[in-house]
């Protein structure tokens, strides 16, 4: 492993991800430090969910650099994985048991409590009936909610979120921003895919956007939420 | 230790819910039985055949519970998630070998009692000894190699198909010494009790090999790099 400085969660310096012969990121380099709440804009194929997958690990770095919470890509990528938390287009859950169980099984894996469990339903407003309904059973917003209460109870240090909003309500989608803030307010790191050029300007201090697997621009809004 | 208790305790309480065993799986395994019984229609063949038929039975029905024990895992993309929370893959593979485990030898444990039922073998004495360990290292021979190439072809298009064309010729090592090995528990004159332990000691050789094997390969195999 190879530690950066210690303010800094994620590092890329002309990274490049190859996806079955395809530079999907094609020398993409960006800094986030630790705390920070980051929107990744752009349009489809341009990179952004390559490039959530690369932090978490999952994929493997072909050229350049990139590291995260110390943790250097290139040496190591299974060591980053229980420190970040992805949640990607699909929510990674088990449609046959209930919600609470879904939750539950990911706390066994990284030793959380049941209280911890408890308190991250109930931060993201599941109540006693939905959570123990099946997740095969629970509409678009309740597995969206199940799964980020997953997140949660992983006390990840940096959370990778892949259009988070997709499939919820105005109301839930306010919620969720206010359970983002919250989670860098708590010291996390969070770095989102959106399509929404309002939510990305309005609800996040920083937008980068991404075209063609490399970053295009980096804006800081003075009108995003101080943290 | 956590991990693979928790993914087996996980896959076994999904089974329990959705019955994919009891409903699908041990109906198929025993229509197998009964068809050969029909088909070869002689009483002398079917108890000189009866391991090798059993042992037959739990191969095609080893490749169903391979396949579900890993689309629960591709449907919502929770494999992504499981390999997420740890840092040991191998770990993961261990939960779920041992979930099949668990889930084969009850197959395997009807499927005897079948033969037993279906074609008049007999298990006796010192005889039963053999019977539960050929059972208890086959099935976990089944399950490693099942968890291994369940593993290889989960995202795979067509890999209902792709599952039985890789595995089945991999498992035919396990299909003959267990056979020959379940002929000695049953009594056959062509098999000693001695040399039906000669081939448990393969089947044992056959599990740690490919408990090891997919311990190691399951981190790459199941790692999306596209």
């Amino acid at each position: 492993m190879t530690s950066v400085a210690g303010d800094t969660a994620i590092r890329l310096a002309d990274a490049v991800v190859a996806l079955g012969g395809f530079p999907a990121l094609a020398g993409a380099s960006m800094s986030v430090e630790r705390g920070e709440l980051v929107a990744l804009r752009g349009a489809n194929g341009t990179g952004k969910s390559t490039l959530l997958r690369l932090c978490a690990g999952l994929v493997p770095l072909a050229r350049g650099g990139a590291t995260v919470l110390g943790v250097d890509l290139a040496d190591d990528r299974v060591a980053v994985r229980q420190l970040v938390g992805l949640l990607g287009h699909r929510n990674g859950l088990y449609a046959e048991l209930t919600c609470r169980e879904n939750v539950a099984f990911t706390a066994q894996l990284v030793g959380a409590s049941p209280n911890d469990v408890d308190d991250a339903l109930q931060r993201l407003g599941i109540d006693a009936r939905v959570a123990v309904t099946r997740a095969g059973a629970l509409s678009a917003g309740q597995r969206r909610r199940t799964a980020l209460a997953s997140l949660i109870v992983r006390r990840a240090q940096l959370w990778l979120l892949d259009e988070p909003h997709a499939g919820l309500d105005t109301a839930a989608r306010n919620e969720l921003d206010v359970i983002l803030r919250d989670a860098t307010r708590s010291g996390a790191t969070v770095l989102y895919t959106t399509h929404e050029v309002d939510r990305a300007g309005l609800a996040t201090p920083r937008t980068v956007t991404l075209s063609g697997g490399c970053v295009t621009s980096d804006v800081s809004s003075k009108f995003g939420v101080a943290q | 230790m956590n991990t693979i208790v928790a993914v087996a305790k996980k896959d076994l309480r999904i089974e329990w819910r959705t019955r994919t065993l009891l409903a699908r799986v041990v109906p198929f395994a025993l229509l197998v039985l009964v068809l050969f019984a029909v088909a070869l229609d002689s009483e002398a063949l079917l108890l000189r055949a009866a391991a090798g038929l059993v042992w037959m039975a739990m191969l095609f029905s080893t490749m169903l519970v391979v396949q579900r024990a890993f689309d629960i895992e591709t449907s919502d993309a929770a494999m992504d998630s499981l390999l997420a929370c740890t840092a040991q893959p191998s770990r993961v593979f261990y939960g779920k070998a041992l979930s099949l485990f668990v889930q084969l030898f009850a197959l395997a444990a009807v499927l005897v009692t079948a033969a037993v039922v279906l074609y008049g073998a007999s298990v006796n004495g010192n005889r039963v000894v053999l019977l539960v360990t050929v059972v208890v290292t086959a099935t976990g021979g089944l399950a490693t190699v099942g968890t291994l190439y369940g593993a290889v072809v989960a995202n795979m298009t067509g890999r209902d198909s792709l599952l039985p064309l890789l595995a089945l010729p991999v498992l035919a090592p396990l299909l003959i010494a267990a056979s020959r090995a379940t002929e000695a528990a049953f009594g056959s004159q062509t098999i000693d009790l001695a040399n039906g332990w000669a081939w448990v000691g393969v089947l044992v050789v056959y599990a740690i090999v490919f408990g090891s094997a997919g311990a190691a390969a399951f981190s790459p195999l199941t790692e999306s790099d596209s």
